[in-house]
Protein backbone atom coordinates (compact mmCIF):
# COMPACT_ATOMS: atom_id res chain seq x y z
CA UNK A 1 0.00 0.00 0.00
CA UNK A 2 0.92 3.48 -0.77
CA UNK A 3 1.54 6.26 1.62
CA UNK A 4 0.57 9.80 0.03
CA UNK A 5 4.49 10.64 -0.96
CA UNK A 6 3.92 7.28 -2.90
CA UNK A 7 1.06 8.13 -4.84
CA UNK A 8 2.51 11.37 -5.63
CA UNK A 9 5.63 9.55 -6.65
CA UNK A 10 3.32 7.15 -8.82
CA UNK A 11 2.15 10.02 -10.45
CA UNK A 12 5.19 11.82 -11.23
CA UNK A 13 5.95 8.75 -13.65
CA UNK A 14 2.65 10.27 -15.91
CA UNK A 15 4.69 13.53 -15.97
CA UNK A 16 5.95 14.16 -19.72
CA UNK A 17 8.76 16.17 -21.17
CA UNK A 18 7.38 19.55 -22.05
CA UNK A 19 4.65 19.22 -19.76
CA UNK A 20 2.83 22.42 -18.85
CA UNK A 21 0.95 21.32 -15.24
CA UNK A 22 -1.23 22.34 -12.56
CA UNK A 23 -1.38 20.58 -9.44
CA UNK A 24 -4.02 20.96 -6.78
CA UNK A 25 -4.18 21.04 -3.03
CA UNK A 26 -2.56 17.96 -0.83
CA UNK A 27 -1.44 14.98 -2.51
CA UNK A 28 -0.71 16.87 -5.74
CA UNK A 29 1.28 19.37 -4.28
CA UNK A 30 4.30 16.70 -3.65
CA UNK A 31 3.93 16.06 -7.15
CA UNK A 32 6.40 18.50 -7.81
CA UNK A 33 9.02 16.64 -5.41
CA UNK A 34 9.57 13.45 -7.71
CA UNK A 35 9.10 14.69 -11.32
CA UNK A 36 12.63 13.64 -13.21
CA UNK A 37 14.96 15.71 -13.38
CA UNK A 38 16.14 15.12 -17.05
CA UNK A 39 12.73 16.84 -18.15
CA UNK A 40 11.62 20.06 -18.74
CA UNK A 41 8.20 20.60 -17.16
CA UNK A 42 6.64 24.03 -16.28
CA UNK A 43 4.05 24.35 -12.74
CA UNK A 44 1.00 27.00 -13.24
CA UNK A 45 -0.49 27.84 -10.36
CA UNK A 46 -3.85 28.97 -10.92
CA UNK A 47 -3.35 32.47 -9.13
CA UNK A 48 -1.15 33.82 -12.13
CA UNK A 49 2.10 32.11 -11.88
CA UNK A 50 3.76 29.80 -14.87
CA UNK A 51 6.63 28.52 -13.97
CA UNK A 52 6.36 28.12 -10.14
CA UNK A 53 9.47 27.40 -7.84
CA UNK A 54 9.80 25.61 -4.76
CA UNK A 55 9.22 27.59 -1.34
CA UNK A 56 11.37 30.98 -0.49
CA UNK A 57 14.62 30.43 1.70
CA UNK A 58 13.32 31.68 5.18
CA UNK A 59 13.21 35.56 5.28
CA UNK A 60 12.47 35.98 1.46
CA UNK A 61 9.05 35.79 1.44
CA UNK A 62 7.44 37.83 -1.03
CA UNK A 63 3.86 38.81 -0.02
CA UNK A 64 2.83 39.13 -3.54
CA UNK A 65 4.24 35.87 -4.74
CA UNK A 66 2.34 33.26 -3.36
CA UNK A 67 0.44 30.01 -5.28
CA UNK A 68 -3.19 29.34 -5.43
CA UNK A 69 -2.86 27.30 -1.99
CA UNK A 70 -2.38 30.83 -0.70
CA UNK A 71 1.37 29.60 0.68
CA UNK A 72 4.88 31.88 -0.48
CA UNK A 73 6.75 30.31 -3.51
CA UNK A 74 9.34 31.35 -6.00
CA UNK A 75 9.25 32.22 -9.74
CA UNK A 76 12.13 29.94 -11.69
CA UNK A 77 13.34 31.24 -14.46
CA UNK A 78 11.59 32.00 -17.73
CA UNK A 79 8.78 31.71 -15.09
CA UNK A 80 5.77 34.26 -16.30
CA UNK A 81 2.61 36.34 -14.35
CA UNK A 82 -0.68 36.54 -15.92
CA UNK A 83 -4.14 38.12 -14.57
CA UNK A 84 -6.96 35.36 -13.45
CA UNK A 85 -9.14 35.59 -16.89
CA UNK A 86 -5.34 34.57 -18.48
CA UNK A 87 -5.05 31.84 -16.17
CA UNK A 88 -8.28 30.19 -17.13
CA UNK A 89 -7.69 31.05 -21.03
CA UNK A 90 -4.75 28.58 -20.22
CA UNK A 91 -6.90 26.31 -18.84
CA UNK A 92 -9.88 26.49 -20.31
CA UNK A 93 -8.15 26.64 -23.84
CA UNK A 94 -6.25 23.47 -23.16
CA UNK A 95 -3.00 24.91 -23.04
CA UNK A 96 -2.29 23.08 -19.46
CA UNK A 97 -1.31 19.28 -20.37
CA UNK A 98 -2.23 17.88 -17.31
CA UNK A 99 -4.26 18.59 -14.21
CA UNK A 100 -3.35 16.66 -11.16
CA UNK A 101 -6.39 17.20 -8.67
CA UNK A 102 -8.11 15.36 -5.09
CA UNK A 103 -11.34 14.22 -4.90
CA UNK A 104 -13.63 12.85 -2.20
CA UNK A 105 -15.41 10.43 -5.06
CA UNK A 106 -15.12 9.32 -8.24
CA UNK A 107 -17.88 7.54 -10.53
CA UNK A 108 -17.08 4.90 -13.05
CA UNK A 109 -18.60 7.07 -15.82
CA UNK A 110 -15.75 9.39 -15.00
CA UNK A 111 -17.94 12.43 -12.22
CA UNK A 112 -16.01 13.64 -9.90
CA UNK A 113 -16.92 15.11 -6.53
CA UNK A 114 -14.16 17.27 -4.34
CA UNK A 115 -16.06 20.74 -3.35
CA UNK A 116 -19.21 20.08 -1.49
CA UNK A 117 -20.56 17.94 1.52
CA UNK A 118 -24.11 18.98 2.41
CA UNK A 119 -24.39 19.88 6.02
CA UNK A 120 -20.93 21.43 6.67
CA UNK A 121 -19.84 24.51 5.88
CA UNK A 122 -19.05 25.34 2.68
CA UNK A 123 -15.84 26.73 1.11
CA UNK A 124 -16.57 26.81 -2.54
CA UNK A 125 -15.19 25.20 -5.86
CA UNK A 126 -12.04 28.04 -6.54
CA UNK A 127 -10.96 27.01 -9.77
CA UNK A 128 -11.67 22.97 -9.59
CA UNK A 129 -15.09 23.02 -12.03
CA UNK A 130 -12.87 24.94 -14.60
CA UNK A 131 -10.06 22.56 -14.32
CA UNK A 132 -12.07 19.91 -14.37
CA UNK A 133 -14.48 20.83 -17.03
CA UNK A 134 -11.85 22.05 -19.31
CA UNK A 135 -8.91 19.35 -18.74
CA UNK A 136 -8.59 16.39 -21.36
CA UNK A 137 -5.83 14.89 -18.93
CA UNK A 138 -6.70 14.65 -15.92
CA UNK A 139 -5.43 12.45 -13.14
CA UNK A 140 -7.24 12.15 -9.28
CA UNK A 141 -4.97 11.58 -6.63
CA UNK A 142 -6.69 9.83 -3.71
CA UNK A 143 -7.25 7.58 -0.80
CA UNK A 144 -9.00 4.40 -2.08
CA UNK A 145 -11.52 4.89 0.82
CA UNK A 146 -12.23 7.25 3.17
CA UNK A 147 -11.99 7.38 6.82
CA UNK A 148 -14.97 5.65 7.57
CA UNK A 149 -13.56 2.71 5.10
CA UNK A 150 -16.00 3.07 2.54
CA UNK A 151 -15.38 3.29 -1.08
CA UNK A 152 -14.51 6.74 -2.76
CA UNK A 153 -14.72 4.58 -6.54
CA UNK A 154 -18.38 4.32 -7.15
CA UNK A 155 -21.05 3.61 -9.22
CA UNK A 156 -22.34 7.22 -8.63
CA UNK A 157 -21.43 10.11 -7.04
CA UNK A 158 -23.82 11.03 -3.65
CA UNK A 159 -22.02 14.35 -2.98
CA UNK A 160 -22.90 16.97 -5.38
CA UNK A 161 -20.33 17.11 -8.62
CA UNK A 162 -18.01 19.48 -9.30
CA UNK A 163 -17.94 17.75 -13.21
CA UNK A 164 -19.22 14.96 -15.26
CA UNK A 165 -17.51 12.64 -17.09
CA UNK A 166 -14.22 14.01 -16.50
CA UNK A 167 -11.57 11.72 -14.79
CA UNK A 168 -9.30 10.15 -16.74
CA UNK A 169 -6.99 8.30 -14.55
CA UNK A 170 -6.79 7.61 -10.83
CA UNK A 171 -3.92 6.88 -8.32
CA UNK A 172 -4.50 5.55 -4.83
CA UNK A 173 -2.94 4.10 -1.91
CA UNK A 174 -4.27 0.88 -3.94
CA UNK A 175 -4.04 1.36 -7.47
CA UNK A 176 -3.59 2.78 -10.78
CA UNK A 177 -6.99 2.54 -12.26
CA UNK A 178 -8.26 4.22 -15.86
CA UNK A 179 -12.31 5.63 -16.55
CA UNK A 180 -13.14 3.18 -19.36
CA UNK A 181 -16.65 2.87 -21.17
CA UNK A 182 -18.21 0.44 -18.85
CA UNK A 183 -15.95 1.09 -15.49
CA UNK A 184 -12.61 1.26 -13.43
CA UNK A 185 -10.04 -0.75 -15.47
CA UNK A 186 -7.40 -2.00 -13.10
CA UNK A 187 -4.14 -1.16 -14.51
CA UNK A 188 -1.54 -1.64 -11.71
CA UNK A 189 -1.92 -2.73 -8.07
CA UNK A 190 0.77 -1.21 -5.27
CA UNK A 191 2.96 -3.55 -3.79
CA UNK A 192 1.53 -5.67 -1.55
CA UNK A 193 -1.81 -5.22 -2.55
CA UNK A 194 -4.25 -7.92 -4.33
CA UNK A 195 -6.53 -7.88 -6.86
CA UNK A 196 -9.22 -8.73 -4.21
CA UNK A 197 -8.29 -6.12 -1.90
CA UNK A 198 -8.84 -3.55 -4.49
CA UNK A 199 -12.09 -5.16 -5.63
CA UNK A 200 -13.08 -4.99 -1.99
CA UNK A 201 -12.02 -1.79 -1.66
CA UNK A 202 -14.19 -0.54 -4.88
CA UNK A 203 -17.80 -0.27 -5.14
CA UNK A 204 -17.84 0.79 -8.57
CA UNK A 205 -17.64 -1.73 -11.47
CA UNK A 206 -13.83 -2.92 -11.47
CA UNK A 207 -12.66 -4.43 -14.80
CA UNK A 208 -9.87 -6.81 -14.39
CA UNK A 209 -8.35 -7.49 -18.11
CA UNK A 210 -5.48 -10.35 -17.33
CA UNK A 211 -2.67 -10.17 -15.33
CA UNK A 212 -2.84 -7.14 -13.46
CA UNK A 213 0.99 -5.93 -12.67
CA UNK A 214 2.59 -4.59 -9.62
CA UNK A 215 3.11 -0.71 -9.72
CA UNK A 216 7.09 0.34 -10.17
CA UNK A 217 7.92 2.75 -7.54
CA UNK B 1 -3.62 63.62 -21.45
CA UNK B 2 -6.27 63.22 -19.75
CA UNK B 3 -5.44 63.14 -15.87
CA UNK B 4 -6.86 60.82 -12.96
CA UNK B 5 -4.92 61.54 -10.15
CA UNK B 6 -7.05 62.21 -6.83
CA UNK B 7 -5.13 63.76 -3.63
CA UNK B 8 -6.36 60.56 -1.61
CA UNK B 9 -8.62 57.80 -0.40
CA UNK B 10 -11.17 60.07 0.72
CA UNK B 11 -12.04 62.04 -2.95
CA UNK B 12 -11.22 58.24 -4.76
CA UNK B 13 -14.32 57.03 -3.40
CA UNK B 14 -16.36 59.55 -3.66
CA UNK B 15 -20.03 58.42 -4.87
CA UNK B 16 -19.92 55.58 -2.94
CA UNK B 17 -23.52 54.40 -1.26
CA UNK B 18 -25.35 51.44 0.75
CA UNK B 19 -26.53 49.05 -1.71
CA UNK B 20 -23.96 49.33 -4.38
CA UNK B 21 -22.35 46.42 -5.67
CA UNK B 22 -18.88 46.58 -6.18
CA UNK B 23 -16.08 44.61 -7.39
CA UNK B 24 -12.63 43.97 -4.90
CA UNK B 25 -9.20 42.99 -6.48
CA UNK B 26 -6.82 40.23 -4.91
CA UNK B 27 -6.60 36.76 -4.42
CA UNK B 28 -6.48 35.73 -0.82
CA UNK B 29 -4.74 38.45 0.96
CA UNK B 30 -2.81 38.76 -2.07
CA UNK B 31 -2.65 42.18 -4.09
CA UNK B 32 -5.95 43.48 -2.21
CA UNK B 33 -6.98 46.97 -2.28
CA UNK B 34 -5.97 47.48 1.62
CA UNK B 35 -6.87 51.29 1.18
CA UNK B 36 -10.40 51.30 -0.31
CA UNK B 37 -10.93 48.36 2.07
CA UNK B 38 -10.15 50.41 5.48
CA UNK B 39 -12.32 53.79 3.46
CA UNK B 40 -14.87 51.54 3.20
CA UNK B 41 -15.09 50.73 6.61
CA UNK B 42 -14.86 54.34 7.66
CA UNK B 43 -17.42 55.39 5.59
CA UNK B 44 -19.73 52.09 6.90
CA UNK B 45 -21.63 51.50 3.77
CA UNK B 46 -24.23 49.15 4.20
CA UNK B 47 -25.84 46.12 2.45
CA UNK B 48 -23.65 46.48 -0.02
CA UNK B 49 -22.32 43.34 -2.51
CA UNK B 50 -18.68 42.40 -2.94
CA UNK B 51 -17.45 40.56 -6.10
CA UNK B 52 -14.65 39.13 -5.04
CA UNK B 53 -12.35 36.03 -5.38
CA UNK B 54 -11.96 35.45 -1.48
CA UNK B 55 -13.24 36.85 1.66
CA UNK B 56 -10.49 37.70 3.62
CA UNK B 57 -9.56 36.72 6.98
CA UNK B 58 -11.50 37.59 10.38
CA UNK B 59 -9.29 40.39 10.54
CA UNK B 60 -7.77 41.69 7.61
CA UNK B 61 -9.48 42.41 4.07
CA UNK B 62 -13.15 41.78 3.47
CA UNK B 63 -13.38 40.31 7.34
CA UNK B 64 -13.25 44.00 8.21
CA UNK B 65 -16.16 44.42 6.04
CA UNK B 66 -17.74 41.53 7.69
CA UNK B 67 -17.17 42.23 11.18
CA UNK B 68 -19.27 45.17 10.66
CA UNK B 69 -21.70 43.86 8.81
CA UNK B 70 -21.42 45.85 6.21
CA UNK B 71 -21.76 43.38 3.38
CA UNK B 72 -25.57 41.84 2.68
CA UNK B 73 -24.00 39.43 -0.52
CA UNK B 74 -20.32 37.73 -1.26
CA UNK B 75 -20.04 36.73 -5.24
CA UNK B 76 -16.73 34.75 -4.99
CA UNK B 77 -15.15 31.23 -5.85
CA UNK B 78 -13.79 30.35 -2.09
CA UNK B 79 -14.99 31.15 1.01
CA UNK B 80 -12.65 29.48 3.85
CA UNK B 81 -10.46 30.40 6.15
CA UNK B 82 -12.82 33.13 7.96
CA UNK B 83 -14.85 32.38 10.64
CA UNK B 84 -17.13 35.53 10.79
CA UNK B 85 -17.65 34.78 7.25
CA UNK B 86 -19.29 31.05 8.23
CA UNK B 87 -21.46 32.44 10.50
CA UNK B 88 -23.28 35.07 9.14
CA UNK B 89 -23.50 32.28 6.22
CA UNK B 90 -25.07 29.82 8.64
CA UNK B 91 -27.42 32.30 10.26
CA UNK B 92 -28.60 33.09 7.10
CA UNK B 93 -27.66 37.44 7.40
CA UNK B 94 -24.86 36.97 4.39
CA UNK B 95 -26.00 35.98 1.03
CA UNK B 96 -23.40 33.89 -0.99
CA UNK B 97 -23.17 32.96 -4.64
CA UNK B 98 -20.26 30.64 -4.94
CA UNK B 99 -18.93 31.06 -8.74
CA UNK B 100 -15.90 28.95 -10.53
CA UNK B 101 -12.98 30.97 -10.25
CA UNK B 102 -12.43 31.02 -14.36
CA UNK B 103 -15.93 32.05 -14.55
CA UNK B 104 -15.31 34.44 -12.03
CA UNK B 105 -12.83 36.36 -13.70
CA UNK B 106 -14.22 35.68 -16.83
CA UNK B 107 -17.70 37.49 -15.68
CA UNK B 108 -15.10 40.74 -15.02
CA UNK B 109 -13.89 40.46 -18.28
CA UNK B 110 -17.44 40.20 -20.05
CA UNK B 111 -17.83 43.41 -18.39
CA UNK B 112 -14.49 45.18 -19.59
CA UNK B 113 -15.19 44.37 -22.80
CA UNK B 114 -18.33 44.64 -23.44
CA UNK B 115 -19.80 40.81 -23.98
CA UNK B 116 -23.03 40.68 -22.30
CA UNK B 117 -22.26 36.94 -21.78
CA UNK B 118 -20.22 33.59 -23.05
CA UNK B 119 -20.69 30.36 -22.48
CA UNK B 120 -18.18 28.12 -20.71
CA UNK B 121 -18.20 24.16 -19.65
CA UNK B 122 -17.06 25.38 -16.40
CA UNK B 123 -20.52 24.05 -14.07
CA UNK B 124 -22.05 21.99 -16.28
CA UNK B 125 -23.59 19.04 -15.12
CA UNK B 126 -23.33 20.68 -11.76
CA UNK B 127 -25.69 23.13 -9.03
CA UNK B 128 -23.96 26.01 -10.51
CA UNK B 129 -25.79 25.15 -13.76
CA UNK B 130 -29.39 25.25 -12.08
CA UNK B 131 -31.43 27.79 -14.24
CA UNK B 132 -28.76 28.27 -16.82
CA UNK B 133 -28.87 28.50 -20.21
CA UNK B 134 -27.37 24.95 -21.83
CA UNK B 135 -25.86 24.79 -25.20
CA UNK B 136 -23.84 22.10 -27.19
CA UNK B 137 -20.72 23.36 -28.78
CA UNK B 138 -18.70 20.71 -31.02
CA UNK B 139 -20.04 17.64 -29.12
CA UNK B 140 -19.15 19.29 -25.92
CA UNK B 141 -21.60 20.96 -23.26
CA UNK B 142 -21.54 24.55 -22.14
CA UNK B 143 -23.73 26.79 -19.83
CA UNK B 144 -23.92 30.90 -20.37
CA UNK B 145 -22.68 32.88 -18.08
CA UNK B 146 -24.14 36.63 -18.15
CA UNK B 147 -21.14 39.36 -17.16
CA UNK B 148 -20.93 41.49 -13.91
CA UNK B 149 -22.56 44.66 -13.32
CA UNK B 150 -21.12 46.82 -11.09
CA UNK B 151 -20.65 50.40 -9.69
CA UNK B 152 -17.26 50.64 -8.61
CA UNK B 153 -14.12 48.22 -9.03
CA UNK B 154 -11.33 48.81 -6.40
CA UNK B 155 -8.40 47.79 -7.60
CA UNK B 156 -4.70 47.60 -6.19
CA UNK B 157 -1.30 47.95 -8.27
CA UNK B 158 1.72 48.28 -7.77
CA UNK B 159 3.02 51.47 -10.23
CA UNK B 160 0.76 54.16 -11.68
CA UNK B 161 0.63 57.34 -13.34
CA UNK B 162 -1.38 60.33 -13.53
CA UNK B 163 -3.01 58.93 -16.54
CA UNK B 164 -4.49 55.77 -14.77
CA UNK B 165 -1.62 53.30 -16.42
CA UNK B 166 -1.04 50.41 -14.15
CA UNK B 167 1.61 47.74 -13.84
CA UNK B 168 0.95 44.74 -11.49
CA UNK B 169 3.34 42.77 -9.21
CA UNK B 170 4.14 38.81 -9.06
CA UNK B 171 0.96 37.59 -8.80
CA UNK B 172 -0.45 40.60 -6.92
CA UNK B 173 -1.71 40.70 -10.36
CA UNK B 174 -4.53 38.19 -10.09
CA UNK B 175 -8.23 39.25 -10.51
CA UNK B 176 -7.11 43.43 -10.61
CA UNK B 177 -6.94 43.43 -14.36
CA UNK B 178 -10.09 41.86 -14.85
CA UNK B 179 -11.60 44.34 -13.31
CA UNK B 180 -10.55 47.60 -14.58
CA UNK B 181 -13.28 48.87 -16.96
CA UNK B 182 -15.70 46.51 -15.72
CA UNK B 183 -17.62 48.75 -12.95
CA UNK B 184 -19.30 52.23 -13.92
CA UNK B 185 -16.16 53.64 -11.85
CA UNK B 186 -12.94 52.00 -11.46
CA UNK B 187 -10.53 53.25 -8.89
CA UNK B 188 -7.19 52.35 -9.07
CA UNK B 189 -4.60 52.47 -5.54
CA UNK B 190 -1.43 52.07 -6.55
CA UNK B 191 2.31 51.63 -4.42
CA UNK B 192 4.42 53.93 -6.53
CA UNK B 193 2.55 56.63 -8.16
CA UNK B 194 4.25 58.43 -11.19
CA UNK B 195 4.01 61.70 -13.29
CA UNK B 196 3.15 60.32 -16.69
CA UNK B 197 5.75 59.76 -19.15
CA UNK B 198 7.75 58.29 -16.87
CA UNK B 199 6.40 54.43 -16.98
CA UNK B 200 7.51 52.67 -20.29
CA UNK B 201 4.06 52.66 -22.34
CA UNK B 202 5.49 49.01 -23.36
CA UNK B 203 5.20 47.52 -20.09
CA UNK B 204 2.02 49.47 -19.32
CA UNK B 205 -0.37 45.98 -18.05
CA UNK B 206 -3.63 48.30 -18.04
CA UNK B 207 -4.26 51.20 -20.44
CA UNK B 208 -5.69 54.37 -18.35
CA UNK B 209 -8.71 54.08 -20.49
CA UNK B 210 -10.10 51.39 -17.76
CA UNK B 211 -9.38 54.01 -14.88
CA UNK B 212 -11.17 56.70 -13.53
CA UNK B 213 -9.36 57.39 -10.40
CA UNK B 214 -5.76 56.91 -9.28
CA UNK B 215 -4.11 57.77 -5.80
CA UNK B 216 -1.03 56.53 -3.60
CA UNK B 217 -2.02 53.88 -1.20
CA UNK B 218 -0.35 54.51 1.89
CA UNK B 219 0.29 52.01 5.00
CA UNK B 220 0.82 48.87 3.16
CA UNK B 221 0.45 45.73 5.31
CA UNK B 222 0.56 42.97 2.66
CA UNK B 223 -0.16 40.33 5.25
CA UNK B 224 0.38 37.05 4.39
CA UNK B 225 -1.62 33.83 4.68
CA UNK B 226 0.44 31.07 4.26
CA UNK B 227 3.82 31.81 4.97
CA UNK B 228 6.30 28.73 3.77
CA UNK B 229 9.51 28.57 3.45
CA UNK B 230 12.39 25.95 3.30
CA UNK B 231 15.79 25.56 4.76
CA UNK B 232 19.01 26.54 3.01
Amino acid sequence: MLDKNGIAKRIAQEVEDGYYVNLGIGIPTLVANYVREDISVEFQSENGILGMGPFPFKGEEDADLINAGKQTITALPGASYFDSATSFAMIRGKHVDLTILGAMEVAENGDIANWKIPGKMVKGMGGAMDLVASAENIIVAMMHTNRAGESKLLKKCSLPLTGVGCVKKIVTNLAVLEVVEDGFLLLERAPGVSVDDIKAATEGNLIIRGEVVEMNV
Amino acid sequence: MIRKTVANVTDALAGVKDGMTFMLGGFGLCGIPENAISELVKLGVKNITCISNNAGVDDFGLGLLLQQHQIKKMISSYVGENDEFERQMLSGELDVELTPQGTLAEKCRAAQAGFPAFFTPAGYGTEVAEGKEVREFNGKMYILEEAFKADFAFVKAWKGDAAGNLIFKGTARNFNPCMCGAATITVAEVEELVPEGELDPNQIHIPGIFVQRIFKGKDYEKRIEQRTVRQK
